[in-house]
């Protein structure tokens, strides 16, 4: 209980400091750029060990009475001084903007890309960045612009915002740790789970009830005819033999990917599933659809998104199933 | 599984390039090769100078778990289980206990540190046990100072500093190459050389020892001690180490006239000469009479509390106390270089009226030795009117004896007067002195034996009188009643050189001197010189900064009265600016990123203060479409900046003039 009480008194604490010292807040425009008013600079657990050293090297210099010795002590004393400014000056004049973060389904790992660039001619070595209690260390060549990857467990679909991150250096002796805080505006669309061996696609029960769906009764492998290579296309349907003979990129057509639609209708699962079972499984459907390369439509509860096919129409997809039943969802739609 | 297996599939999810290897802490838990070698030379640093002063075994241990640690680290090998290291331990532990009977002390205590630091490079595991490492090294380097803290000594843990940091620089910074570390690693000792100036000036000094040291702190090092017997001071007589200095500051006394008087001796047991008990005051026991020589003299420490005054001395400095046998003492045992302004009496007579009982010992002579000698003193002693004329006689009688004078004299027996006067008739001044005293003492004249340095050799770089454990010297004191203690110094009889011109012109082509005191290498002997001139000033200046200096200075330049709170606020002062100027030199060329970039970056920067930020996805000459709708008034010009950016930006080549063309188009413009 005691330890409940002082944990949620640290969480507060931190929160506290963040806010009042760091300027800790919503996430900010980029870049942000590292000045002398965001990076702190503190004794880490070795300079304290040093100083207790020198410590007690100043006090053999003073009983043995050795001038030489006041003069090493004070000596290593001032460098360990200096390197309080060297390890400022190793953050100092960098900036950060958040980079791409592909989207993952939900129990993989997120990678996020901070963009942090350098601009002075010289290496900045030994950096860390830290955010979620992930962290990845680094360093910059001089003058250029390096992309830090820094991957973070995703465990549930949604946003997955990097948030309050740290980029810390303990340059170039290990005695002072300096750092700055700071909250890159970089997140994460985190996908829902597929199912792991979902049920085939539903081509008969619910697909036909689908407006606008055609049935042609033909087969999947009915060759229609060639169009244009569309970047969209899957590679499967390219008329390869004809790139091979020397022609242009051209696509297959086939009667029935042509011709049939579904429709992935959350209220035609079975009733018994909870909402993100149901997700899930629209998930490997709509990725199943795309990989047969079926044109497909996707209901959910107040939201319906009209029968397509392509890569841009599966992330739309697949954006709505991330964030259906969270605060940004119709956000996200529209984005 | 199944996530990352459809993901897979997809290949459309995959993040652009490969993640680079993670290392998931900085600080690789085992040692890399550039680490390693920063981390050994520093402690191969640390360790090797000890070699003069501990066991041999001792380093030679410590270098060898170096070796072996480098062993390891060359090819690639894990280190030794931690059984067989504790096992080492508590074998080198018992080494030690061995060696030295005890743990407690300096010299177990440094030993134990070489050792140690050779066994904890052998466990270096984690960052923690090279910072370890690296902390032992730093001790190590200051245990050097305990014995030598001379130039060169400076310099060696000087380099040894810098290693160490650049341990700690590779340590932090395992890509960077060696040249970056070490330009790093001297780049924090030469920022760290201004404050140890300005702190060692300023950091008020305590009088050492704070606390009761071991007894051994002071190892006994070659000097002068409290007992004679033949040998012991012509053993000292190989040594070129400085005894003392002096600066007159009138003309240096004759070398005739130059006795530095220590221990004095007049109990004799047949064989060796010992130290009467004294009594101590504080004014000298002797009426001050006659010229006087004033004079600076620093005395190399010699853990005793004698002076090694010029007779007689006299002082106005409070602290130094008189003996009744006119010795100067200091207050406390002379454990650091000690400087003292004293005054130098040669015409005083003292101890005109001696106590009987000092006469009384300064007669004795044990009663089965050296029959010959006293059978010499009885005839010589016959007849003679006074003691006077039985020192002319014994002196008239040693100079006919044809004594040579040695530093190698033959060894004696058990009547070492009888021997050396009768018999082997070679020896060292404690054999002339001796063999007088005995004499003297046999014909009933109260006479004791003085040890002490004689002469000495101005340098004629810094005109100091430099006398060294060469320059010991005992020589005999006669008390005559009227006239009490006359200085004889039965040495000149055979050798009068050794008095005027030093033990090299008194044995010059013997072949018997320390090399560097041949008079045949002038410029060996002018190099020397020239060494021994730094070395005092470093003696004086720098190792000799104690309190009462620190006072001086402190008063010398207004900080005198109320001492430490000013003293205390100027040190602050003085450290604040060094870091506001080392802030000053951080904050310099962090955007120095091209001059293009920059003028590009100001002219952003206006025209966001004008109201129209450029958004970072925008190129130069969309935004000069933006600006140009903006401020239709300046279109043309904020075009033409734009465009000029971009060619110097993007285009293939960029003079020099195009530059200044964009700054003075930058400069001249005006939106307002």
């Amino acid at each position: 209980m005691a330890r409940l009480i002082t944990t949620a008194f640290v969480q507060r604490l931190r929160h506290s400091v963040d806010r009042w010292l760091f300027r800790v807040g919503a996430a900010e425009p980029a870049p942000i750029r590292l000045g002398q008013r965001r990076i702190y600079v503190l004794p880490s657990a070795a300079g304290i060990a040093f100083a207790l050293a020198l410590l007690v090297m100043l006090l053999a210099a003073i009983n043995y009475n050795l001038s030489l010795g006041y003069a090493l002590v004070f000596t290593l004393g001032g460098s360990a001084a200096s390197s309080m400014l060297h390890a400022f000056r190793n953050l100092y004049g960098l900036s950060i903007r958040p980079g791409r973060c592909p989207p993952v389904f939900a129990g993989d790992t997120a990678v996020f890309t901070l963009l942090v660039d350098n601009p002075a001619p010289r290496r900045r070595p030994a950096l860390r960045l830290g955010a979620q209690g992930q962290c990845s260390s680094f360093e910059l060549p001089a003058a250029q612009e390096t992309a830090i990857p820094i991957a973070c467990p995703a465990p549930r679909r949604g946003r997955l915002v990097l948030g309050r991150s740290t980029l810390e250096t303990r340059w170039p002796l290990g005695l002072i740790r300096a750092w700055s805080v700071f909250v890159p505006a970089a997140e994460c669309l985190v996908l829902p789970t597929p199912e792991a061996d979902p049920p085939p696609l539903p081509r008969d029960g619910a697909g036909d009830t689908a407006p606008g769906s055609r049935r042609t009764g033909e087969g999947d492998d009915d060759f229609a005819g060639l169009r244009a290579h569309r970047s969209a296309d899957s590679p499967r349907h390219v008329a390869w033999k004809v790139l091979a003979r020397g022609g242009p990129m051209l696509t297959k057509e086939f009667a029935a990917g042509q011709g049939r639609e579904l429709l992935l209708d959350w209220d035609h699962l079975p009733p018994g599933f909870d909402d993100e079972r149901r997700l899930s499984r629209l998930t490997a459907w709509v990725l199943a659809a795309e990989r047969e390369g079926l044109r497909y439509a996707l209901a959910l509860p107040g939201v319906r998104i009209p029968a397509a096919a392509g890569g841009a129409h599966r992330e739309r997809c697949l954006r709505q199933l991330a964030l259906h039943g969270l605060a940004d969802a119709t956000a996200g739609e529209q984005a | 599984m199944s996530t990352a297996r459809s993901s897979r599939r997809l290949g459309l999810f995959r993040h652009g390039g490969a993640l680079p290897r993670e290392r998931v802490t900085p600080l690789a838990p085992t040692l890399r090769r550039n680490q390693g070698a920063w981390l050994l030379g520093a402690a191969a640093m640390a360790i090797a100078p000890h070699s003069v002063w501990l066991p041999a075994w001792i380093t030679a241990l410590g270098l060898a778990l170096l070796a072996w640690r480098a062993l390891l680290l060359w090819r690639g090998s894990r280190p030794p289980p931690g059984v067989l290291l504790f096992a080492l331990a508590l074998a080198v532990a018992a080494g030690v206990r061995l060696e030295f009977g005890h743990f407690f002390g300096r010299e177990p205590g440094v030993a134990v540190l070489v050792l140690l630091l050779g066994l904890k490079l052998l466990e270096t595991r984690a960052a923690r046990d090279i910072r370890a490492a690296v902390l032992l090294c730093l001790f190590l380097q200051l245990a050097l100072f305990l014995e030598d803290q001379s130039l060169p000594v400076a310099a060696l843990v000087l380099g040894g500093t810098l290693l160490a940091l650049g341990a700690l620089v590779a340590l932090a910074d395992p890509d960077g190459s060696q040249r970056e570390h070490l330009r790093t690693a001297a780049a924090l000792l030469a920022q760290g050389i201004p404050f140890m100036l300005v702190l060692f000036v300023l950091f008020p000094r305590i009088q050492g020892p704070l606390w009761g040291l071991p007894a051994d702190a002071f190892s006994a090092r070659t000097g002068l001690s409290e007992t004679m017997r033949p040998g012991s001071i012509s053993v000292l007589g190989q040594s070129e180490a400085i005894a003392l200095r002096a600066a007159f500051s009138g003309p240096p006394p004759p070398p005739a006239q130059r006795y530095w008087r220590g221990p004095v001796l007049s109990r004799f047991d047949g064989r060796e000469w010992r130290a009467e008990a004294v009594v101590e005051s504080a004014s000298p026991a002797y009426p001050l009479q006659g010229e006087r020589i004033d004079y600076l003299l620093t005395i190399e420490p010699h853990q005793r509390r004698w002076l090694l005054a010029l007779e007689h001395p006299g002082s106005a400095q409070p602290a130094i106390r008189y003996t009744s046998d006119l010795r100067a003492l200091a207050a406390e045992p002379l454990r650091a270089r000690a400087r003292f302004a004293l005054g130098a009496y040669p015409q005083t007579q003292a101890g005109v009226e001696e106590s009987p009982a000092v006469l009384a010992a300064a007669t004795a002579l044990p009663a089965d030795s050296n029959p010959r000698s006293r059978e010499l003193a009885a005839e010589l002693a016959t007849g003679a009117r006074d003691h006077a004329e039985i020192l002319e006689r014994v002196l008239a009688r040693l100079r006919g004896l044809r004594l040579a004078y040695t530093l190698r004299p033959p060894l004696l027996g058990r009547h070492t007067a009888d021997e050396f006067l009768f018999d082997t008739r070679r020896g060292f001044c404690e054999h002339f002195a001796s063999a007088f005293a005995v004499l003297m003492r046999a014909a009933g004249v109260p006479t004791r034996i003085v040890t002490g340095y004689q002469g000495g050799e101005l340098n004629p770089i810094d005109g100091h009188l430099v006398v060294r454990q060469s320059d010991a010297h005992a020589w005999a004191e006669v008390w005559l009643q009227g006239r009490g203690w006359l200085r004889v110094d039965p040495t000149a009889l055979a050798a009068p050189e050794r008095i005027d011109g030093g033990l090299a012109a008194a044995l010059a082509g013997a072949g018997e001197l320390p090399f560097m005191l041949r008079t045949d290498m002038v410029w060996l002997r002018d190099l020397r010189h020239r060494w021994e001139a730094v070395a005092n000033l470093w003696n004086q200046q720098v190792l000799g900064y104690n309190p009462e200096r620190q006072r001086e200075l402190l008063a010398r330049i207004g900080l005198g009265a109320d001492r430490l709170a000013r003293t205390l606020g100027v040190l602050a002062g003085a450290a604040v600016l060094l870091l506001a100027a080392l802030y000053g030199w951080s904050l310099r060329g962090a955007r120095t990123r091209d001059a293009l970039a920059r003028e590009w970056e100001r002219f952003c920067a206006r025209m966001a203060a004008c109201g129209l930020p450029r958004p970072p996805w925008q190129g130069p000459l969309d935004y000069a479409e933006a600006l140009a709708a903006h401020f239709p008034a300046h279109a043309r010009e904020l075009r033409e900046i734009c465009v000029l950016y971009a060619s110097l930006r993007y285009g293939p080549h960029a003079p020099e003039e195009d530059l200044r063309t964009l700054e003075n188009r930058i400069a001249s413009l005006r939106l307002k």
